[in-house]
Parts: C-alpha cells; structure tokens; sequence
C-alpha cells in the first residue's frame, strides 16, 4: 500500500512539475506548486517522522502564500520571454527528455543510496524540471518556482541521508526566505515598470 | 555570556533593528561604532577564561548549542573575527558617503553575522545553509531601489542556491568515507561534489558571469561589499575542508585543480578586464582573478602558500574598498560608467579617478603598493614550483594593468577648457585619501599587520602546520 502511495506521490509530482512549466497563469502555477508538496511531504515522510515531514508541507504552503499576496499586488502583465521557445510542444518535449534522463538516473540512485525507486525519481525529476524552469526563464516568479523545485527535489533525496532537526529549521527557513526574497523581486519588477 | 552571542546573534539583530532606522548618519554611526568594538573585543577579549572588571566577573565561553548542533567561536577563531568585523569598519564606512549606506549598514551587518556563523557551525559542513540564507538576504541589498531585477542578480541568485545542495550532500558522502576511507569510487564523488559546490559558490568559470553583470547594474559599493565578503568566507570554508580531510588534503590532484582554477580565473579575468570598457566591470574581472590567486596560494600550501593567502587579505579589502568608492562617486556624477564617457575625469573627480587607477595598480601587484608584497611572494613561490605557471599568472597581471594604463589616457584626455577642480564631497576626499594613505603605507611597510598574519594559521589545526 505505502509503495503504491509513493508511485502516486510521483504521479503527482510528475504532473505538477511539467504543469508548472507549461503554466502561462500564476494562479495556476501556484496551485501546482501547493499539490506538489503535497507528494514532496509523501516522499519525505517516508524517510522522516511524519510531525517533521508536515513541516516541509506547512513551509512549502507558506512560500506559496507568500509568492501569491505577491503577485495579487503586483497586477502589471508578465513580460514575455527574450530567447527561448516559448511553445508549449518545446516544453512538453523538453519535459519529457527529462523525465526520461531522470528516471534512467534514478535507477542508479536508488541503488547506491538503498532508496525505494519512487522516492530517488521523485527526487532527481523535480530537480531536474526545477532545473528546466531555470534554464528557460528569467522572470523572477518563474525563477523562484525553479529554485524552489530544485530545492524540493534536492531535499527528498536528502531527507534520506539526513535527519537532524537543524537541517530541517534551516531548510524550511531558507525555502521561506527564498519566497519573500521572489516577492521582494516581484514587487521591484513592478515599481521598475511604473 | 558566550562567543557566539556577542558576534552572531547581537550583530544579526541589531542589523535588524537598523533596518527600522531612517536617519542615514545615525544609522552609520552606529553600525560603525559597533562593529568596531566587535573588532577590538575580537582582538583583546580571551575566551573560555574568566576575566574580573572591578567587582564584576565573567567568562566568555566558546559554543552555544542550538537544535542539538554548535556554534563555536574558540579562542583561535579571535583572530578571524577581528579581521571579519575590522573589514566591516572599513566597509560601513566607505559607504556612509554613498546613497547606499542604509541598506548595507543595516543588512551588511546582519549578512556579516550570517557568514560568521556559518564559520562557527559545527558540523561545519551546515556552514552552506547558512551561506545560502546570507545570499538570500543580500538580493534587497544588491537590488537597485525602483528598478527591475537586472540577469546579474538572477544569477547570483541561482548559482549561490545550486552551491548548496551539493556541499550539503558531499557532507554525506565525507562521512561515509570516514567509516570507509578505502572505497575509492566514493572518494571520487565526494570530490565531485564538493568541486561543484566550490564552483557555484567562488563563482568559478563559466559560473562567473554573475560577477561583471552585477557591477554594472548594482551599487558599487554592495557590490564591492558581496564580492569581498562571500569569496572571503568560501575560501575559508573551503580550507576548513582541507584541514578536516586528510585524504583531501593528501589527494595527488589537488594541487593540479587548484592551479589549473586558479591559472584560468587569473588569466581570463586579467584578460577580460584589458578588453572591458565598463569601469564596474573591470572591478567584477578583478574580484575573479583575486579568487584565482587565493587559490593558487592555496596550491603552495606546502611551501608558503598559506601564509600568501593570509597576506592578500588586507591588501585585497582596502583597494577594493578604495575602488568600489571611487566607482560609487563616478556613478553619482557620470552618465555611464564606459571609458569613452569618463575622458578627463581626473580634473573634475580628481580623488576618485586616482583611487581607481591607484586600486587597480595595487590589484596588479605594482611595487609600493599594498597588493606587491603579496603578489611578489606569489610571483617566488610559482617561479620556484613552475615557470609555465608563473608565466600565466604574469599574463593575468599584465591584463589587469594594461586595464589601468586604458583608464589613465581615458581619464586624462579631457577637453579643452576643463579646470582643475575636485567635486567629490570633503567626506568623500578624506576617505579616499585614507584608502591612498593606507594603499601606499601597506605597500612600504607590509609587517604592519604581521600580527594578523601569524595569528590566523591558528585558525585551522592540520593546515600550515
């Protein structure tokens, strides 16, 4: 049962996570990323209690909280992107590249850190399409959804290897600094537009 | 009271509670003042030993516990702290003339306290988080108020947040091949990892675009602030790695990274800066190639390297003190920062265009200046291990100075009719003066902070000794 909740758990990030690239609405972006801790508090909770894995989902729930008060008061229109192709085909491709590389990587993974499969591709495809995010944007919303994917991604796989409750308050505080940092960001945008 | 409280916490939060302030001149003042008595105290105070003042009796202790992990600030890291907090002086006061002053004395103060902590963590490998949660809070610092987020600031953002997963997980690594140092295979991921991070995090090539972007579009003097702080406080976590693992510091190729780094951020940065029209620019290049000499430093280690690398630390926070000024009071005044707009400056801005000049002499490592002695025992050491090397780190030098000559025939052409006549402010003129006075002083007499010097290698307990 736990494994097959794990594989929906990847489902879900899965979705999430090429949802966020393709994305055009902030809203949506934000909902995306809020289910998406949800699977990242599945996968991490396997590994830590479930008190301290919840705090991954409450840190991840705040930071979206904080980029969308954000966004509601920044009411000008995203500027479009300068270089990359900007169709959803290209993404949906890109995307899809990655997950495979991901999931070729993650058969390895799971065998040198001894990690269910779910759990090491989970890890490797959010970094990754956190990764993607980064490459093909340079608007601080976006950015900030990118980093926070990598670093989600990055902390499943390291909620495996290390449990101490230090780590934990950091990362959440960083996760959180990182959202106000976007809004700190999102807000220059707009006073630099008016 | 402990160590940690006295320069961690209390440092953190009344930067916080600067930020409340309004008053520029208060804000200064007492940054300053503060930070200097954390100077002095770093310097005069012992820790883990109890001192009577009158009738009153204390004892500084070393570590405070937090989360079930340590702080800790021992007697042997004073020396450190002293040159962290007494860099800061020079730093929030050369920003008292700027329109930066608030932002960095407030922040500045607090990121200052961030990165000490992130040397006093232990395990220290936790030091990234705590990097990483300083960058976070440079990015109000490094944003230009009223404008939009320029690429350069992107990027730090992004480079600076991919350093730590990938130190944080080298960590794990490290700890297997503690348990099993014979596995080979783990020894060759650990170094991976760690290469990595260090990469992001000393802002190594191709990973360095962040650096001239973010002078071009910043305050000079936050800029000047970051790219002394940051590099400063990796290259000593990065030794804190060295010292901690033997089979790192024993591995056969590491001097060869080291000087291949180094070389190509030496050679490329000095280069780069020849061919750069941007003043802010040719700061950022030689920031770059700044890190490339510490890391060839770091590559002597087993002959003079160390002590070099203590040596460039003075030399390397007053000239760029001295150049992010004089480029902050350019910014002020100039349209842009390009040579072809800066013809004649040296008889309307007569301080800041000679600080310029002087600051990217003394990167160079032109005799009587602060950065020659440093360089000239660089220069010893490499000729003694390498000629080749020594030759490309010549050409790196050249780059930089070739960048002064430019800067001097671009400064001196004025025009017709343009007077003599200094516009900088009379605060502006004693400062930059200072920064001359000490460039020049530094130069002739470099045993004057021998005491800092033979006091810092305590700092680490394997390496130098």
């Amino acid at each position: 049962m736990v494994t097959i909740l794990n594989w929906v758990a990847l489902l879900i990030a899965l979705i999430t996570s090429v949802g966020l690239l393709l994305q055009r609405d902030w809203r949506l972006g934000l909902g995306l990323l809020a289910t998406q801790y949800l699977s990242i508090f599945w996968l991490v909770q396997t590994h830590w209690p479930v008190s301290m894995a919840a705090g991954k989902l409450v840190t991840g729930w705040m930071a979206c909280a904080v980029l969308g008060m954000a966004q509601l008061s920044n009411n000008a229109t995203q500027e479009p992107e300068a270089a990359w192709p900007q169709g959803r085909l290209f993404r949906l491709f890109t995307a899809g590249i990655i997950a495979a590389a991901t999931f070729e990587l993650s058969l390895r993974a799971s065998s040198w850190l001894g990690l269910n499969l779910p759990i090491a591709w989970g890890s490797l495809l959010l970094a990754g399409m956190g990764l993607l995010q980064l490459g093909t944007s340079a608007q601080p919303f976006r950015v900030v959804l990118g980093l926070l994917t990598v670093l989600a991604g990055f902390e499943i796989l390291y909620a495996a290897v290390e449990s101490s409750t230090l780590v934990a308050a950091l990362l959440s505080a960083i996760n959180l600094s990182l959202a106000l940092t976007g809004a700190y960001l999102l807000n220059m945008s707009q006073e630099g537009r008016t | 009271m402990n160590a940690p409280f006295l320069w961690i916490f209390l440092p953190f939060v009344l930067g916080g509670i600067l930020l409340l302030l309004r008053n520029q001149k208060v804000i200064t003042l007492i940054a300053c003042i503060f930070t200097f008595f954390l100077t002095l105290a770093a310097w005069l105070l012992p820790i883990d030993t109890v001192m009577t003042v009158g009738t009153w009796t204390f004892k500084l202790t070393s570590s405070v516990d937090i989360l079930g992990r340590q702080l800790v600030l021992g007697s042997n890291d004073l020396s450190l702290l002293a040159l962290i907090y007494g860099s800061a002086v020079v730093w929030f006061a050369a920003a008292s003339v700027t329109q930066s002053a608030r932002r960095l004395n407030s922040l500045g103060l607090s990121i200052v306290a961030l990165l000490v902590a992130a040397l006093a963590v232990e395990p220290f490998l936790y030091a990234a988080l705590l990097i990483e949660m300083a960058v976070l809070l440079s990015i109000p610092l490094l944003s230009a108020p009223g404008k939009s987020p320029g690429r350069g600031l992107i990027r730090f953002l992004i480079f600076q947040t991919f350093a730590m997963p990938f130190i944080l997980f080298s960590g794990w690594l490290l700890a297997g091949i503690d348990a099993n140092p014979g596995d080979l295979g783990l020894v060759q991921q650990a170094a991976v990892l760690i290469g990595l991070g260090f990469t992001f995090l000393l802002a190594i090539f191709p990973f360095h675009s962040w650096i001239p972007l973010l002078t071009e579009e910043s305050s000079p003097i936050t800029v000047g602030f970051i790219l002394w702080m940051f590099p400063t406080v990796a290259l000593f976590f990065g030794l804190g790695f060295l010292d901690h693992y033997s089979w790192l510091r024993d591995a056969p190729a590491l001097n060869n990274v080291l000087t291949s780094v180094g070389l190509l951020m030496i050679v490329s940065g000095g280069i780069l800066a020849a061919l750069q029209q941007h003043l802010g620019r040719i700061m950022g290049y030689a920031v770059i190639m700044e890190t490339g000499f510490s890391m060839l430093t770091i590559s002597l280690v087993k002959t003079i390297g160390l002590n070099i690398f203590f040596m460039l630390l003075v030399p390397r926070t007053l000239c760029l003190v001295v150049w992010a000024l004089s480029v902050a009071i350019l910014k002020g005044q100039s349209s842009t920062l390009f040579l072809s707009d800066t013809k004649g400056l040296v008889r309307t801005f007569p301080f800041a265009a000679s600080g310029l000049v002087l600051a990217n002499l003394a990167f160079a490592g032109m005799p009587i200046l602060a950065g020659f002695p440093p360089h000239q025992a660089i220069w010893e050491g490499l000729a003694s291990a390498s000629y080749p090397t020594l030759i490309w780190a010549l050409i790196g030098s050249l780059g930089l100075l070739f960048s002064a000559v430019r800067m001097m025939i671009a400064f001196s052409a004025a025009p017709e009719g343009v007077h003599w006549e200094s516009h900088e402010t009379g605060a502006q003129r004693v400062l930059l003066s200072t920064g001359f006075l000490a460039i020049l002083l530094l130069g002739l007499f470099p045993q004057w902070v021998l005491p800092l010097w033979t006091r810092l290698p305590a700092i680490f307990s394997h390496l130098g000794k």
